[in-house]
């Protein structure tokens, strides 16, 4: 394949000796541009091992030659946090310090409270209450209009603050759900009982005499809580029984067993844990999901 | 070509080409007649529609820019006289850039490469720089003696002014490409004081470096080297395209002629290279069609002239069909065929293009709606049984103020509106001028809706609509009467039956 270089004879150039059937290479010298931009990119190659970071370095541990530019790519990205957190600071301050309503009142405040509360939520609430705040079985739906602790601003801010049952903060937000069966309170055929009487209220019961058995254990011991009317009480968390909103679920065997074994379902608190800023921008983008009650009344 | 038309080809040197051609400069001597004419009012037509363009005012109201000609790309908006085109509506300039090029494709099977010839930009700044040089520095011979000369005092001066009216030339055509970015009064002024954005002043560098290089130093090899279109015209010429052509069965033999010979017996072509010394690609057109030619027809003028001299008939070179010579040496009369199959096709598309674009602009709306559903959750069940489905409207108002719109939906019975963060009726939305207003709308349905012979799948088809808002003397029209501007169907989804 290869002999000895040869003159090509119709450009009058070597050859290189590298013969492929009969077609020869020519030894034609480098495109001068192209050598001295080769040339070039040696000597930037080398000033930026000086200007930049390069080198792994092993002195006793792995290090690297740092670069007299002292330039760190983590060092700026810092740094640009830093802005970004300080660019924030100006409204979370606001958001700190103005009332609720103050803030959805003001577009801006809303605006931003909307972005960080969807982007908090995701981060910190999806985990239980589903990415679009959907809820589990135990875990409740955010969009919907029953709610067992409140949907006001403020009620939601409180529940945010203080968590449920959340034994490391004294304010949670505390109540029981015994095990009526479990704590030998009530009979397996008195639970049946109650629970035949929830049912009539969707129209499900079946045996007329369980119901009617079933209404005066209600009256005597569930009332206190869920009420009278069943329709239950949002200061103690009591769940209205009445409505088609069901946390655990509404057919017989699950509410068998939340009557006989109770619920106590665990909500963190966040004060302390996120920024009030956060919390209250939480509150809002909750509020705004669609089952968000109006204060006072 | 040249062949077929009885030339021989110069016998070419039995030696390899080197692979590089070395530029040999041109020197295009001046000529006058029709076409040098045409081609400089082309140039004051050219030159004036795109320096004058971005100073042109037209009123578009308080809430717009009163710039004709305004591609605003901050603010994503194009301005061009009556029309305006909002970012989702690019395919106007789609439909623009079509038709030039239809019309370009219409024309050069026509009259072959006029585009090249006359108007374009490369063709226009060239022979602007070079009657800037002419002015400096004298017509084709003594730029020849000049380039020759040694460097003397006359020859620095010369050279220099040529260049530093090339680079003011070069500068202001850069500059005035900005304008067409920007309020162009207050960007002169902001430019002028070192106030403007960096991207303007790079922008002019950019251009002004691009039109001095290409202008004032590359010229011809824009065109042969770097243009794809010399290579794509070819396919576009047949052979009743008008081209600009040497009928060489009427200058052949050629030869020097004295005056008070004979003609018999000879070609009208008297060897005088006059059609050579005024090209600005440095061809000889009695080569016949060549790649390099951009047929400027100034050969023609300048032929026309000796001929006027010599005292034989204009049009030696002239504008030709390839069917015309073959035509007179058959001895039939040639009628130029501009209706043909070709012709007629880029035409007829030109028609619909342009039919296309009107219909599109004229029934352009000012308001446009786009409604999105929202997919987690799919649908919210509330505490009386009822269900919820959420959506995203997008309203864009297009129009110069602001506007107020009523929700309304059509395909649920009993449905009940809700916005969060609302305040005020929770119907009525209000986009200001010029604007994109993006809301959250929740539609609540109650039980007793859920069972309606719409639901199939636990899915119904409404339709969202903007409607006119009720004007003060009319009162409260109710929803039958308003009429409606905008609207959008979507699903609205329930839980799946038990």
């Amino acid at each position: 394949m290869s002999k000895a270089p040869d003159k090509d004879e119709l450009t009058g150039i070597d050859t290189t000796g590298h013969d492929w059937d009969g077609i020869t290479e020519l030894d034609n010298p480098l495109p001068r541009w192209w050598l001295y931009m080769f040339y070039a990119s040696i000597v930037i190659a080398i000033l930026g091992w000086i200007w930049y970071p390069s080198w792994p370095i092993w002195v006793g541990e792995w290090t690297y030659s740092k670069g007299i530019a002292g330039f760190s790519k983590r060092a700026e990205v810092t740094a640009e946090l830093q802005r970004v957190a300080e660019g924030r600071e100006v409204y979370y301050q606001q958001i700190r310090e103005q009332p609720l309503e103050a803030v959805i009142n003001d577009p801006q405040l809303l605006r931003i409270s909307m972005a960080g509360g969807a982007a908090a939520f995701g981060d910190n609430c999806a985990a239980c209450h589903g990415s679009g705040a959907q809820g589990f079985v135990g875990f409740p739906n955010l969009n919907d209009d029953a709610w067992l602790w409140g949907g006001t601003l403020s009620d939601i801010y409180q529940t945010l603050q203080h968590g449920i049952r959340w034994e490391a903060d004294y304010e949670t937000r505390l109540s029981v759900m015994q095990g009526y069966l479990a704590d030998q309170i009530l009979t397996r055929n008195e639970v049946s009982d109650v629970v035949d009487y929830v049912l009539s209220f969707h129209d499900q019961a079946e045996d007329e005499a369980a119901v009617a058995r079933g209404q005066v254990t209600f009256e005597q011991i569930c009332s206190a809580c869920h009420g009278a009317d069943a329709k239950g009480m949002k200061e103690l968390g009591a769940p209205n029984l009445t409505d088609a909103i069901w946390l655990y679920g509404g057919d017989r065997a699950t509410i068998y067993e939340t009557v006989a074994n109770g619920r106590a379902g665990v909500m963190p608190a966040w004060a302390g844990r996120l920024d009030d800023a956060t919390i209250k921008q939480l509150a809002i983008y909750v509020h705004s999901l669609g089952g968000g009650q109006d204060e006072a009344n | 070509m040249a062949g077929a038309a009885g030339t021989p080809l110069p016998p070419q040197p039995n030696k390899a080409a080197p692979l590089y051609q070395k530029r040999i400069k041109i020197y295009p001597k001046r000529v006058s007649g029709l076409f040098r004419n045409v081609k400089w009012v082309v140039m004051l037509i050219t030159l004036g529609i795109y320096y004058i363009t971005p100073w042109l005012r037209w009123d578009r109201g308080p809430s717009a820019p009163d710039q004709a000609v305004l591609l605003d790309l901050p603010n994503r908006r194009f301005y061009i006289f009556f029309i305006e085109i909002w970012p989702q509506e690019i395919y106007y300039l789609t439909g623009l850039l079509i038709l030039s090029a239809l019309a370009l494709f219409l024309v050069t099977s026509l009259f072959g490469r006029v585009w090249c010839g006359y108007a374009c930009p490369q063709t226009v700044w060239t022979d602007l720089f070079i009657w800037v040089e002419r002015l400096v520095q004298g017509d084709r011979n003594k730029r020849m003696r000049l380039d020759k000369a040694p460097w003397r005092l006359e020859k620095i001066a010369k050279k220099s002014i040529t260049h530093g009216i090339w680079l003011v030339i070069s500068v202001a055509t850069g500059g005035a490409w900005v304008f067409y970015f920007a309020d162009a009064p207050t960007l002169l002024s902001d430019l002028l004081q070192g106030d403007a954005p960096m991207a303007a002043y790079i922008a002019i560098a950019a251009l002004s470096f691009t039109t001095y290089s290409l202008g004032g130093l590359m010229r011809e090899q824009v065109c042969t080297y770097m243009c794809p279109w010399p290579r794509i015209q070819g396919a576009m010429f047949d052979a009743d395209t008008y081209l600009v052509s040497y009928k060489a069965d009427r200058g052949e033999p050629r030869g020097p002629h004295k005056q008070g010979e004979s003609w018999e017996g000879r070609g009208d072509c008297i060897d005088c290279k006059a059609c050579v010394t005024v090209c600005p690609v440095g061809i000889d057109i009695r080569d016949g069609p060549q790649l390099e030619c951009i047929q400027c027809a100034l050969c023609v003028d300048a032929c026309n002239e000796i001929m006027d001299r010599v005292d034989r008939p204009r049009g030696l070179i002239d504008y030709e069909t390839l069917a015309m010579p073959q035509a007179r040496a058959e001895g039939r009369e040639t009628r130029p065929k501009l209706l043909r199959g070709r012709t007629i096709i880029y035409g007829l598309s030109i028609l619909l293009t342009m039919a296309i674009m009107a219909y599109g602009l004229l029934t352009r709306s000012d308001l446009d709606l786009s409604v999105q559903q929202d997919r987690n959750p799919l649908y919210v069940l509330l505490s009386d049984g009822g269900v919820r489905n959420g959506y995203q409207l997008k309203i864009i108002n297009k129009a110069h103020e602001e506007r107020n719109f009523i929700i309304a939906i059509k395909g649920l019975d009993g449905y009940e509106l809700s916005r969060p963060n609302h305040q005020g009726p929770v119907d009525v939305v209000s986009v200001g001028p010029d604007a994109q207003k993006t809301i959250r709308l929740y539609v609540a349905l109650p039980k007793e809706g859920l069972n309606a012979s719409r639901f199939r799948d636990g899915e119904a088809q409404i339709r969202i609509m903007l409607r006119q808002e009720d004007d003060q003397a009319s009162g409260d029209l109710g929803d039958s009467a308003r009429p409606v501007l905008a609207s959008q169907n979507i699903g609205f989804r329930t839980p799946p039956q038990r």
